[in-house]
């Protein structure tokens, strides 16, 4: 296996365009799941804690959304931000910032939608309890966030290995502009298909390592979850 | 000791509980005043548990009124109430307890550590400060309840079952914790299945069966006359259905 040896060579010389990528990737998609978790984690919060008309118009949404293909959130993001588009002004297409964006919306349904479940199942569990101790609005939102706090991660976890691992939203808002806006995903994508397999097989061996890294994080805090909470 | 302050008389007229149209608890008229504790008795199902859901104000009736101390709506500041099966927040017995002194505000935070201390003690629970809550059995749950539903120093403790299921030396200590709190002036209100229990706490009795109120009266007089006749059956221990 050639083109193998030769990823882990580049690997291990520390190539400084191998580098760029991944560092561009990790930069792109932790600001998206920082902003995603930002307005997923209230929005969620308050979903499972109010109820209005609609609400379960506004569920079942986020649910599918949750399911949202990346390259239908990219085109989004390209229409609002391409020169005619309402955001166009802002200059903003095949910029990292406009990558965030893409990763923004195709995260935030993920967490907002997982983070209404975790805090609809605590607060069923703690409902009597809290009202009979008669814990106001604002404890029981922080009560319940601070007691969900080892799903939430988890929750938070998953929302980014969903963005480190799409391709089809960063492409098109991005455009893979070399040391610009060119992460691991479509890095691999574009030297897969010139026929540079070294370079796409070590990128997709950073990106596993990567993932698997998010994953063991994720299974470390469950596993705190159920020693410290029981 | 304390006054009781504005929670009693808890009065409860004409009070009827239903759901998807059945009955639960079927014009209910009492009022629970000051005094050595009252106890609910009667068979699984007659409704004790949701009646002192109603007097602790969690569930509204869908008719008649409660009143506390003559007003309606009163926020259960001075009311407590210890689950069948209580739920603990995700943190240890100490934090827990910690949890409730805040909520409650009655006290500065500089005594919340002596105060916690004291309630764990009263519970038997010392040693179980630091044990994350959640990982306790049931008995040692139903006793941090109880040192819980203390802290946020109550007029008014509603007791659901506290001695059910567990081993008797278990038993023994809810039971004293619930004499000490009765001698403090707290008005214990608790439901049993269990006649030994009821003998040995009560004060007075009610009786329910089929969501009725069937026999109220002091202990004394409900054990040696009962009136009604599912009030002999129950005491003389055969099946009431
Ligand atoms: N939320 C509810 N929905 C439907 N039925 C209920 C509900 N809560 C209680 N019941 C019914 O009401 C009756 C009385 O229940 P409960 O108050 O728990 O009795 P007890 O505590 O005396 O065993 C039971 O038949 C029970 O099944
Ligand atoms: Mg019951």
């Amino acid at each position: 296996m050639e083109p193998t040896v030769s990823a882990f060579q580049l690997l291990l010389a520390g190539d400084p365009a191998l580098l760029a990528v991944v560092r561009l990737s990790l930069i792109v998609s932790m600001s998206a799941v920082g902003v995603a978790t930002l307005i997923g984690v209230p929005v969620g919060a308050s979903l499972a804690l109010t109820h209005f008309p609609g609400r379960t118009v506004v569920v079942v949404v986020f649910n599918a959304l949750m399911g949202l293909p990346p390259v239908v959130a990219g085109l989004a993001v390209f229409l609002l931000l391409s020169r005619s588009g309402p955001l166009g002004s802002l200059g903003l297409l095949f910029t990292p910032p406009a990558m965030v964006c893409a990763q923004v919306v195709l995260v935030t349904p993920i967490i907002a939608a997982l983070t209404r479940q975790t805090i609809e199942d605590l607060w069923e569990e703690y409902c009597d309890e809290l009202t009979a101790m008669n814990v106001g609005m604002v404890r029981r939102v922080g009560t319940l966030i601070w007691d969900g706090r080892f799903s939430l991660i988890t929750i938070v976890l998953a929302g980014f290995g969903r963005a480190a691992a799409e391709v089809g939203a960063i492409i098109i808002v991005g455009g893979n502009i070399e040391g610009f806006t060119r992460t691991m995903t479509t890095a691999i994508a574009l030297e897969t298909s010139k026929g540079d397999l070294p370079l796409a097989i070590g990128l997709g061996v950073i990106l596993i390592a990567i993932v698997v890294l998010v994953n063991a994080l994720a299974w470390t805090v469950g596993r705190a979850a159920q020693r410290y909470a029981g | 000791m304390r006054a009781p302050g504005t929670e009693l008389p808890i009065c409860l007229s004409d009070v009827t509980v239903e759901t998807h149209g059945v009955t639960i608890l079927d014009r209910i008229t009492l009022a629970l005043g000051s005094g050595p504790p009252t106890v609910l008795i009667g068979p699984n199902g007659s409704g004790k548990t949701t009646l002192l859901r109603i007097a602790m104000g969690l569930i509204l009736p869908s008719a008649g009124t409660v009143t506390w101390g003559g007003r309606e709506s009163v926020a259960p500041v001075r009311r407590a109430i210890v689950f069948q099966h209580p739920v603990m927040l995700r943190r240890t017995a100490a934090e827990n307890l910690r949890y409730a002194l805040k909520v409650s505000g009655r006290l500065p935070r500089k005594m919340y550590d002596s105060r916690i201390a004291e309630l764990l003690s009263l519970v038997g629970l010392s040693e179980f400060g630091d044990r994350p809550a959640r990982t306790m059995s049931g008995g040692e749950k139903r006793r941090l309840a109880l040192a819980r539903a203390l802290a946020g120093d109550p007029a008014v403790l509603f007791l659901d079952e506290p001695s059910a299921s567990l081993d008797p030396a278990a038993a023994k200590v809810v039971e004293d914790v619930i004499r000490t709190v009765a001698a403090r002036n707290i008005k214990v209100v608790m439901s049993t299945h269990d006649l030994g229990s009821a003998r040995r706490l009560a004060g007075d009795i009610i009786f329910m069966h089929r969501g009725r109120v069937v026999e109220t009266g002091a202990a004394s007089t409900f054990f040696n006359e009962p009136h009604s006749d599912e009030a002999k059956i129950f005491i003389r221990g055969d099946l009431l259905v």
